[in-house]
């Protein structure tokens, strides 16, 4: 017999929740549980008085697979509200990688020029090492350390998607 | 300033000002400052089971019968641990329920301190929400709130994990929650009911078919539905889960559907160009092989979880409500708009054609007593009593569902998502709490008895009157008809091995026993079981080989059901033995 295997779509959901404990494990509990994909997630409290935050992931499914994981993120009780950005329209994507890389001579030289080139700053160097601070969209971040492998590349922490619509409207 | 109330004391004050009059649980060292807190008072009844799966059950059967929340008492570590079966089987039937868990004290959390076990990380994904209270000041707010996320939206179990030193602990302050943001949407839209309206108003061949969401909508929906079918003429199929909404005496009714359902009723599915489904979710067991489900229908989809609809079957209009508020809402517009009910009699006459198939009808013995007809004599000897059946899982269930007819909802308790073997008896129990004069009877498995027999223990206690009706064939039934249907007979464990003699274990627990063998005893021994005023259980011995049809196979679409015994073969390929 044969597993079935369908069209994939990446889709980015901006979840806001209740800020309470375990609200993370039940979110990620239920992606896992349910078999659907978080390709990233990030989290943070983003009102004054603490009470809501944000979660950003990005996912992958067939259509009605991302539509299940809306209605299935919308029923927790500790949620407020599913967007899918993807599917609304025109938003922004951001993360933020800290890439070290290692290396003298040339591959220093060539590290530093690209790394000017992708607009990432130096947030810490040493005689045989640089620390690059890079934002940008998945696309391009994946493009910086395409490149950084080549030139000494020995370690990468990224933050994952915060995401936001364009334009003044809010939710 | 407000008088300083301990944990315990807030707990007992905010129950009982909910309106709980029963709990069922049992003590243990992490929950004792709530049972002395019990113990003081009189408002709330406690109930004490035998072990803690029997409370959960208990509370799902209490609740399924009366309408009212299910509440449920729980020491930590085992307490809860054994509780996790009932509390899923609960959030797979939408059953409300309230679980409260006694939990170290907050000092010792993450210690591995004796009887601690992460409850709330245990039961994250088998309730509805779950919380750990670490502030006597937070505990009636939250208590309040679990109460409303269980009982509104689609009904689920919330536990409340309280570690024993929030229970001492006394506070004079009361923190109110803020809101978590749930607001389930319970009233439709009514531009798509005046969609759906019309839909049914021009269908040729409309069927509803319905399941638990209208049992758990209230008695109200039930009446809508009858009034509904009334006005539109349309023939009515059900869940498991949604028996008794519709009375099985009605003319409309095709009788169960999927996988065990009646002929009639899964090729009025197959045929039907319009599907009206109310408070039912489109589960495996009812839709069989996807691709050739309802091939020629536009289906309309009221339920109240978002999450249900375009889940397993796209629906042309999904409508997101309480079945109680679609229903009456369907009703309106429908007489708004002065319809009358389409002619359906070329569909009928369809449907009578099937239904002369038959497909309940079982082999007739003057030897053994068929498990079919041991249903229908029981049937006909209470269906004036109008009693609350609970089974346990397997064939018998299957069995009590086809040939057991329900004229109202709230008296057919049975485990459909979860399929818990074990759950009849403590729901039994539960139901017979909340209705102290109904005919409370499990129809039981030999088999399925077994896992929860400690709660006769439980009825003995409280003097319940509860009848257990065993179907005793001897075989953990479904598993061998499986046996019987995908591995060429081969009876892997599935035979009950070293049965005790249940007439003796009934009288050693202080019920009545009794056996019933030979066909002609059948209705004088029923008879005797209702006549007799307190717990009794009835080992009745049925045909051991019989099996459970119609069937649709796992994987087969519903044009291809099984109807008889003859029409089995004996070995099925990988694909359908990966289904479940």
């Amino acid at each position: 017999m044969h597993i079935r295997t369908e069209v994939i779509e990446r889709h980015t959901l901006s979840v806001t929740v209740a800020n309470e404990p375990g609200i993370l494990a039940r979110i990620a509990g239920m992606f896992a549980g349910r078999g659907y994909n978080i390709e990233s997630l990030t989290v943070a409290e983003v009102t004054e008085d603490e009470s809501v935050s944000r979660i950003t992931i990005v996912t992958s499914g067939a259509p009605e697979t991302i539509d299940q994981i809306i209605a299935q993120l919308d029923r927790l009780p500790p949620v407020h509200r599913v967007h899918d950005l993807t599917a609304e329209g025109a938003h922004v994507e951001r993360e933020l990688a800290l890439v070290k890389v290692k290396g003298t001579g040339e591959h220093r030289i060539e590290a530093l020029r690209l790394a000017e080139v992708y607009r990432a700053r130096v947030v810490d160097a040493t005689i045989s090492s640089f620390v690059f601070e890079v934002t940008g969209g998945t696309d391009k971040i994946d493009k910086f350390l395409e490149l950084m492998r080549e030139v000494g590349l020995v370690e990468v922490a990224r933050t994952g998607v915060a995401a936001i619509s364009r334009g003044h409207q809010t939710f | 300033m407000a008088q300083e109330r301990t944990g315990a004391d807030i707990l007992i004050e905010t129950l009982s000002d909910l309106g709980v009059e029963v709990v069922f649980g049992y003590p243990g060292g992490a929950v004792l400052p709530i049972y002395d807190a019990i113990f003081k008072q009189e408002r709330i009844r406690h109930i004490l089971v035998r072990q803690e799966g029997g409370a959960a059950h208990a509370a799902e059967g209490y609740a399924r019968s009366t309408g009212k929340p299910g509440v449920v008492l729980v020491t930590s570590g085992p307490g809860a641990t054994n509780a996790v079966t009932g509390i899923t089987d609960a959030l797979m039937d939408s059953i409300p329920m309230v679980v409260i868990t006694g939990q170290v004290p907050t000092a010792l959390i993450g210690s591995d301190a004796f009887q601690e076990c992460d409850t709330v990380g245990i039961t994250r994904h088998c309730t509805k929400q779950n919380y750990l209270v670490k502030d006597p000041a937070e505990l009636e707010g939250v208590i309040r709130e679990a109460f409303r996320i269980a009982t509104t939206g689609r009904p689920g179990p919330v536990l409340i994990d309280l570690p024993k030193d929030v229970q001492v602990a006394a506070t004079a302050e009361n923190r109110p929650r803020t809101s978590i943001g749930y607001q389930p949407q319970t009233e439709p839209d009514p531009k798509l009911i005046e969609s759906a309206v019309e839909m049914i108003a021009a269908a040729e061949r409309p069927i509803f078919y319905t399941g638990g969401g209208i049992i758990n909508a209230g008695p109200a929906a039930s009446e809508g539905l009858r009034e509904l079918v009334k006005l539109t003429g349309a023939p009515v199929t059900s869940t498991l889960m949604g028996l008794g909404a519709l009375p099985a005496s009605s003319p409309f009714w095709l009788g169960m559907l999927g996988m065990h359902g009646t002929y009639e009723a899964n090729l009025a599915m197959n045929q039907a160009d319009l599907i009206i489904c109310l408070g039912a979710r489109f589960d495996d067991r009812v839709t069989g092989r996807l691709d050739a489900f309802a091939p020629h229908a536009r289906k309309i989809h009221v339920d109240i979880d978002r999450s249900s609809i375009n889940k397993i079957v796209s629906a042309e209009l999904g409508i997101v409500a309480d079945c109680d508020r679609a229903i009456a809402a369907m009703i309106a517009t429908w007489k708004k708009h002065g319809h009358q009910a389409a002619d359906l009699s070329k569909w009928f006459a369809q449907i009578d054609q099937w239904r002369a198939k038959r497909s309940l009808d079982f082999p007739k013995s003057t030897k053994e007593i068929m498990p079919q007809l041991a249903i229908r004599r029981l049937w006909e000897a209470t269906r004036h009593r109008a009693p609350i059946i609970s089974t346990e899982v397997g064939q018998h269930q299957m069995w009590a569902a086809q040939h057991f007819g329900f004229e109202s909802p709230n008296k057919w308790l049975t485990s459909g998502g979860l399929g818990t073997m074990g759950y009849g008896l403590p729901a039994a129990i539960g139901a017979q709490i909340g209705n102290p004069d109904a005919l409370v009877i499990d129809i039981a498995g030999e088999a399925s008895i077994m896992m929860n027999i400690q709660e006769m223990s439980t009825a003995t206690q409280y003097e319940l009157p509860v009848k257990v009706f065993i179907l005793n064939n001897e075989y953990m039934g479904m598993v061998r008809q499986w046996q019987d249907l995908t591995y060429q007979g081969r009876h892997s464990h599935s035979y009950s091995e070293a049965l005790p003699d249940f007439v003796k274990l009934a009288e050693a627990y202080g019920w009545k026993g009794m056996r019933i063998e030979d066909p002609a005893a059948l209705d004088d021994g029923i008879s005797e079981m209702l006549a007799y005023n307190g717990p009794v259980m009835v080992d009745c011995r049925v045909a051991k080989l019989a099996n459970c049809f119609p069937m649709i196979p796992s994987g087969a679409a519903h044009t291809e059901m099984i109807l008889q015994a003859n029409e089995v073969s004996g070995e099925m390929d990988d694909e359908a033995k990966a289904l479940v």
